[in-house]
């Protein structure tokens, strides 16, 4: 390393940075000045490093009535993703700032409990002490057990880019409704099953009751009554009321506007399965009553048992995870549509901007934009589901809520009324009885800290009072100026949570420690109404004085009771392998993991974050020569070695600028690699997303593969012009070898320069072993296929030679291609096999220039109406040929074939045009009768 | 290995080197479809075509369902389901002039033993017979006298409400393979290597029944009798599977001409090898006819002749015009001929006259072409025989057509729309000419661009 600084120098900031500690110094000479950030493996493009994780990430966090703010999980579910980012202080902060958490219960002038059918808020959350900027999205669901029958939810979009959340506000609020009314959609069914099973036990405790007061009366008839029958005549009459307060919450969901269930289309369950799944998640979301469960397991011979006059504690009870409390179905949907968000909003501001401006460009050219786009139609589909749910207008907001109303959910964020847990206490005396209480539960649980984290906390607590380090500004006021002298408050916040964390603050030198909470803004659609302000803004400052202890209260269930449960909540998830949420919400295990990378800090000095989360010894292995190839890239000789067969592996641009830092792009990129390895066999093109929702097969790794292969191809291929001809004028190519692999590659590659029938696929077949039929080539445009050996692929060999006039061939294992002949001037500049470019995604992009240039002018050809039609009755067809021959010769400067290509994209648009319903049938095969050409290498 | 990369774009070699096949090569200048539409619909072989109307037709085959499909556009408008076998007989029903709607009906006839009036329109099953003793095998109205015909092993007359009005006695176990109409209320009914001709009585005061009545015999095949058409209105023609074609006089139903052998070279010949091979009695089985005002065109085995009725003689012939036995040909306005067969391909011919005398029948450019020296011997060594005898025409090939992977059953020709074809690999293809319907869309476009309002949105 020391050998050469200078490549140390440019290529990996953090190495050298780390090295002063442990090795001598580098001559002055060969310093640097070194990117600011870079302990934070930050690379350059990144504004700020801050951020402890390495791209955005999803979190949904619950306020737990048991343990204050806790979250649930995370999207991507991977610990690499969020690194040392402290999930429990964040959840804690996203879930301070809900403003319209609202209280169900017994307004005033009401005589039973209501339910507000509350709208979520959203808001833009900052921490720039964290790095972190979050789209926060609150949200209540229904649980019968819960107090108030609500459990605050919220899900944060959290990144490290504040632009980007504000910029992309209006999507992220788009999308995250849609995750929030499909959760609210499942919530609400399962809260009906749920009141409908606990009016039915209500009901079988009436008759118990009634029974034995009747046995009771019978059995003492001196007239006057014993204590315990007036106790059973109360317990009645108690039930009785319980009853008609469950009744009218059962009428209450179910009034639940359903214009709105209608709207999303997301959550378009099946009612009847999801009756189903609704009993058994009720079923299991009485675990202290695991004897009863099985008796009621299905649902119509559901038991009713009798309803304790007691109510159990809240301690007790077993809160309902977050699947449970919304149907498995809707939760495993709401996973989908939110992995769906983490891949949209993938990637840097700048890349996400020009996707949309992209898509924007490319809606607007909607005749044409089918022929060789294959995202457009996904675009449109969720454009058009935007559009389907409406922003809702808020029936259920409730009308004017009292202040006290609105301080609730704050308050009942302390520690102490978690402490107290004391549901009926006056909501008022529960305020000010909680300040106190919590500071007294404080020094309790910071006793068994060090001393100097005591005064930590109580320093900020007084700060946080008068809001000077830390302060919460509501609404789009100016960033917090103020800056704490030392960041030693934040250092002791996170020391018990995870030495790593220390670690990494000592040796790093930063400059930003202001600590504060800013929320930006607050969504206008969702208007909040001016006394929610109001109300709101004072708490600010409790809010703040709860946070401090909560992260501690967070400790404390997670060294506790609670961890379990949350680990069983996750493993409710699909996706979530239990291992990995133990390392998102528990330090202990994620420290484990962060031990080998510790105990070798010379060789791995600049692992700080997220790094550790892969395999250490592969790590080591390939740690210093990935580095250098991250920068070098292409040059490097060693590199290409190592993925040979595949397209260097590049840094795609979402990618690279996605992510925080250098080590960990790089890193992501050879996990990818050596994935890819991997699964040699298997076919690289068919490589799809892990996350459930369905992203087309366009990725940008998809592109970036395409084009590469293409590339590769054309450079190899002297007779790749005419093969690309073949393909640009509707011509079936076939691609005919032995190695599946080779074969589908190529024709993954080849793909790109296939004009599409219609938007719903691309008539490609990546391989087939079987004879070809007319009806192939009839709907595929590029086939590859299999060469069987000779007795048994003599029945291919015949259909191909047979239809030969409607293909070309290209044979992989000879070299060859026959196909007509190509003398014009277009593919030439598509695919110039001395071109420039190196990089897959940049040619992929070139492609695609050019052939939206064809595009335009098979569009002109296509609509010109003089050029099609006659200009009068007596105007013969071959005065409009020949119109048309001049066209596209003169004013679009076509050359021989060339013609045809615009001519077959422009029967392509006539078709797609002209069509009634898009998508049915096939086109028809359209073909040449001209000599085909043997070439060969 | 890489042989099939060469000659891509001709038969399979052991094929061409078998016989002088003419071939055409990629470029078929002259060749109108440059576009196909495949039609799926069938679950086996597709026997039957039939015209509806300008753009419609019907298509039923072996899976016993009838099709009714758009020409234009491909589009499968109804699915006729009704009978349980294989379709045997597909005829259009003239509606009686005296019945209001205007339906176009369609008789099918299965082997299980119904015939079935459809209504091509609403796809209704109009009306279903299902007393036969045998399979129909053979449809034809008589529209003079509004009555319908139905052959298998006897011969049954129907009127337009479906009654039986008379039938015949059993007439032969084999069952009658062709009818045809001939004046003075005549049918004449291929029964094996007869010709019977029938004569129907139609009721007038005296009898209120009608009556069939046997007139006569025909014993001039050798063989059966396999294609039995009207020429003209003088003559009709019979071909049977020994190659014998006779043309006999309408009306008093003697011979005019017969043509026994004609086609067979093999007194011409004088190697072994060849009279061996067109001994082959499919080789010379005469499987269909078609014809104009001045030729009657046959398909000969393998091969096209056509014979002209003044002349009285063969005047062009294409003796390997396909690979394997030519299924159906039919004639177009502008002297093209269009034959397809069981080796799955359809060729079209132009009829043209001869410009010297010595021409080849058979053009080996090709197989020069391709160095194939063998072939072009023995092509080139029948031309010398018949070089007294010459035919004063011959038959171009001016495009093939290749789509079908099994024996091309039947074909049907729009003139606006293109070629149908149907064929054992259960496909239907509709042949297009690709200029024309590249206008016809554009026309389309700018109807619907004018429908919608943005044509003239810019201006």
């Amino acid at each position: 390393m020391i050998s050469a600084p200078d490549v140390v120098a440019f290529t990996k900031e953090e190495e050298y940075e780390e090295e002063p500690y442990n090795e001598p110094a580098l001559p002055e000479e060969y310093s640097v000045p070194l990117f600011p950030f870079s302990s934070q493996g930050a690379n350059p493009w990144s504004k700020l490093s801050g951020a402890k994780f390495s791209r955005d990430f999803i979190l949904i966090s619950e306020f737990s009535e048991q343990v204050g703010p806790q979250p649930l999980l995370t999207i991507p579910n991977d610990t690499k993703v969020f690194g040392t980012f402290d999930l429990n202080y964040f959840s804690l902060r996203i879930m301070s700032v809900d403003y319209q958490a609202s209280f169900v219960g017994h307004p005033p002038g009401s005589a039973y409990p209501k339910l507000n059918f509350v709208e979520d808020s959203k808001v833009v959350l900052g921490d720039s002490k964290e790095g972190a900027f979050a789209y926060v999205h609150h949200l209540t669901l229904y649980d019968l057990e819960a107090r108030g029958f609500v459990r605050p939810f919220c899900m944060a979009y959290i990144s490290a880019d504040q632009h980007k959340i504000m910029q992309q506000f209006q999507e992220l609020s788009a999308e995250f409704s849609k995750a929030s009314e499909c959760l609210k959609t499942g919530n609400r069914k399962a809260f009906a099953g749920e009141l409908e099973k606990k009016l039915k036990d209500l009901d079988y405790t009436r008759t118990v009751l009634h029974t034995e007061t009747e046995i009771q009366k019978k059995a003492n008839d001196k007239g006057f009554y014993s204590s315990q029958a007036i106790e059973k005549a109360n317990e009645l009459a108690s039930v009785e009321k319980s009853i008609i307060e469950h009744q009218d919450l059962l009428k209450q969901i179910r009034s639940y506007p359903h214009r709105k269930l209608k709207g999303s289309a997301l959550c378009s369950g099946e009612t009847e399965h999801t009756q189903d799944q609704t009993s058994q998640a009720a079923t299991t979301s009485h675990p202290d009553e695991s004897a009863d469960t099985d008796l009621y397991t299905c649902r119509p011979a559901y038991t009713p048992k009798l309803i304790k006059a007691k109510s159990t504690k809240c301690f007790d009870k077993k809160l309902k995870t977050l699947e449970e409390l919304c149907d498995t179905e809707y939760f495993t949907q709401t996973l989908a549509q939110l992995s769906h968000i983490e891949h949209m909003f993938r990637g840097d501001l700048c890349y996400l901007l020009t996707s949309q401006i992209d898509r924007a460009l490319l809606k607007q050219q909607h005749i044409t934009n089918f022929l060789f786009e294959d995202f457009v139609e996904v675009d449109s589909r969720v454009a058009e589901k935007q559009e389907s749910v409406p922003p809702k207008p808020g029936p259920g907001r409730p009308p004017s809520r009292s202040l006290e109303e609105c301080l609730i959910p704050q308050v009942l964020i302390s520690v102490g009324s978690y402490k107290s847990s004391v549901e009926s206490v006056p909501i008022k005396m529960e305020q000010e009885l909680g300040d106190e209480e919590y500071k007294e539960a404080d020094v309790a649980e910071m006793s068994s800290f060090d001393p100097q984290e005591n005064l930590d906390y109580l320093d900020m607590d007084m700060k946080g009072s008068i809001s000077s380090g830390e302060s919460i500004e509501v609404l789009g006021t100016e960033k917090s100026t103020a800056v704490l002298p030392e960041s030693d408050s934040q250092a002791s916040l996170t020391v018990p949570l995870s030495p790593q964390v220390v670690r990494s603050k000592a040796v790093s030198h930063r400059t930003i420690s202001e600590d504060s909470i800013e929320v930006l803004s607050t969504c206008p659609s969702e208007a909040l109404i001016p006394e929610d302000f109001k109300a709101s803004y004072p708490s600010a400052i409790n809010e703040e004085e709860s946070y401090a202890d909560d992260s501690e209260g967070a400790i404390h269930f997670q060294a506790s009771v609670c961890a379990p449960e949350l680990g069983e909540a996750e493993e409710g998830g699909l996706e979530t392998p239990p291992s990995q949420i133990d390392s998102s919400c528990c330090i202990g295990k994620e420290s484990d993991s962060l031990r080998v990378p510790l105990s070798t800090p010379a060789h791995t000095p600049s692992d700080q974050d997220g790094v550790v989360s892969i395999p250490p010894q592969r790590y080591r292995q390939k740690d210093q020569g990935f580095h250098v190839d991250f920068v070098v890239e292409n040059a490097n000789p060693l590199r290409d070695s190592s993925s040979e067969g595949f397209p260097a592996d590049e840094l795609d641009p979402s990618h690279l600028l996605a992510s925080r830092d250098v080590s960990k792009t790089s890193l992501d990129n050879y996990s990818d690699s050596a994935s890819n390895m991997s699964s040699l066999a298997s076919t690289s093109s068919d490589r799809t997303p892990s996350s459930a929702h369905p992203t087309g097969p366009s990725s940008e790794r998809h592109k970036k593969r395409a084009g590469q292969n293409a590339l590769k191809f054309i450079r190899q291929y002297p007779f790749a012009h005419p093969a690309i001809y073949s393909l640009l004028s509707g011509r079936t190519l076939v691609v005919l070898g032995e190695d599946e692999a080779i074969v589908r590659k190529l024709v993954t590659a080849l793909s790109i320069f296939v004009p599409n029938h219609s938007r719903y696929a691309k008539p490609v077949k990546h391989w087939v072993s079987s004879p070809l039929h007319i009806t192939d080539f009839q709907r595929w445009k590029l086939i590859g296929l299999q060469r069987v050996a000779a007795p048994a692929g003599a029945g291919t060999l015949h259909a191909l030679s047979r239809y030969s006039r409607y293909t070309s061939v290209l044979d992989l294992d000879n070299k060859a291609l026959r196909c007509p002949l190509y003398r014009g001037a277009l593919v030439p500049r598509l695919a110039d096999h001395r071109t420039q470019i190196k990089r897959g995604s940049t040619y992929y992009l070139h492609v695609q220039s050019m052939l939206t240039q064809l595009c335009s002018k098979a569009f002109l050809y296509t609509f010109c109406h003089h050029l099609h039609l006659p200009a009068h009755d007596k105007e013969t067809e071959e005065v409009v040929a020949g119109r048309q021959a001049s066209f596209l010769k003169l004013t679009l400067g076509l050359v021989n074939e060339d013609i045809k290509v615009v001519q077959y994209l422009a029967e392509l648009l006539k078709l797609r045009y002209a069509q009634d319903a898009p998508g049915t049938g096939h086109p028809m095969l359209r073909f040449d009768y001209v000599p085909s050409f043997l070439y060969k290498i | 290995m890489l042989r099939w990369l060469i000659g891509g774009g001709r038969e399979p070699q052991g094929l061409a080197e078998k016989s002088p096949l003419q071939t055409i090569g990629e470029e078929q200048t002259q060749n109108p479809y440059t576009e196909l539409l495949v039609l799926k619909a069938h679950h086996d072989i597709v026997r039957f075509l039939v015209q509806l109307d300008e753009y419609r037709f019907a298509s039923a085959g072996d899976d016993g369902i009838v099709v009714v499909w758009n020409a234009q556009t491909g589009e499968k408008l109804l699915e006729l389901n009704g009978h349980t076998q294989k379709i045997t007989a597909l005829i259009t029903f003239p509606s009686s002039e005296a019945c209001e709607e205007k339906n176009q009906l369609i008789l099918t006839a299965s082997a299980d033993r119904t015939v079935i009036l459809w209504d091509c329109d609403t796809g209704r099953q109009v009306q279903k017979v299902s007393c036969f003793q045998s399979t129909v095998k053979c449809l034809i109205v008589l529209q003079r006298l509004d009555v319908w015909l139905s052959g298998g092993n006897d011969l049954c007359v129907w009127n337009q409400k479906l009654d039986l009005l008379c039938k015949t006695s059993h007439l032969s176990d084999t069952g009658i393979s062709a009818l045809i109409e001939i004046p003075k209320n005549c049918v004449v009914a291929a029964v094996g290597k007869e010709l019977i001709i029938f004569r129907l009585v139609a009721p007038t005061e005296e009898s209120l029944e009608w009556d069939i009545l046997e007139i006569k015999r025909l014993l001039d095949h050798q063989d059966n009798i396999l294609s039995l058409v009207n020429v003209n209105d003088v003559s009709f023609v019979t071909g049977s599977h020994v190659g014998e074609m006779i043309i006999w006089d309408i009306l008093d139903w003697t011979v005019q001409a017969c043509e026994c052998n004609f086609w067979d070279p093999s007194p011409q010949l004088d190697t072994q090898q060849e009279i061996k091979l067109c001994q082959k009695p499919n080789d010379i089985s005469i499987h269909h006819f078609t014809w104009d005002e001045e030729n009657v065109f046959a398909a000969v085995g393998k091969g096209l002749y056509v014979y002209n009725l003044q002349l009285k003689r063969v005047i062009a012939c294409q003796k390997s015009a396909h690979d394997s036995n030519v299924l159906h040909i039919a004639k177009l306005p502008n002297r093209q001929l269009i034959s397809c067969s069981e080796d799955g391909s359809v060729r079209i011919w132009e009829l043209r006259e001869k410009q010297q005398l010595a021409a080849e029948p058979v053009p080996t450019g090709f197989f020069n072409m391709w160095g194939f020296g063998r072939v072009n011997k023995q092509a080139s060594q029948p031309v010398k025989k018949q070089q007294e005898n010459a035919p004063p025409c011959s038959l171009e090939l001016i495009g093939d057509l290749i789509g079908h992977s099994s024996s091309v059953e039947m074909f049907l020709y729009f003139e606006d729309h293109g070629l149908v074809t149907c064929s054992a690999d259960h496909l239907i293809i509709l042949w297009k000419n690709g200029e024309k319907e590249s206008g016809l869309r554009s026309l389309k476009l700018f109807q619907k661009l004018e429908e919608d309002g943005d044509l003239y949105l810019a201006v």
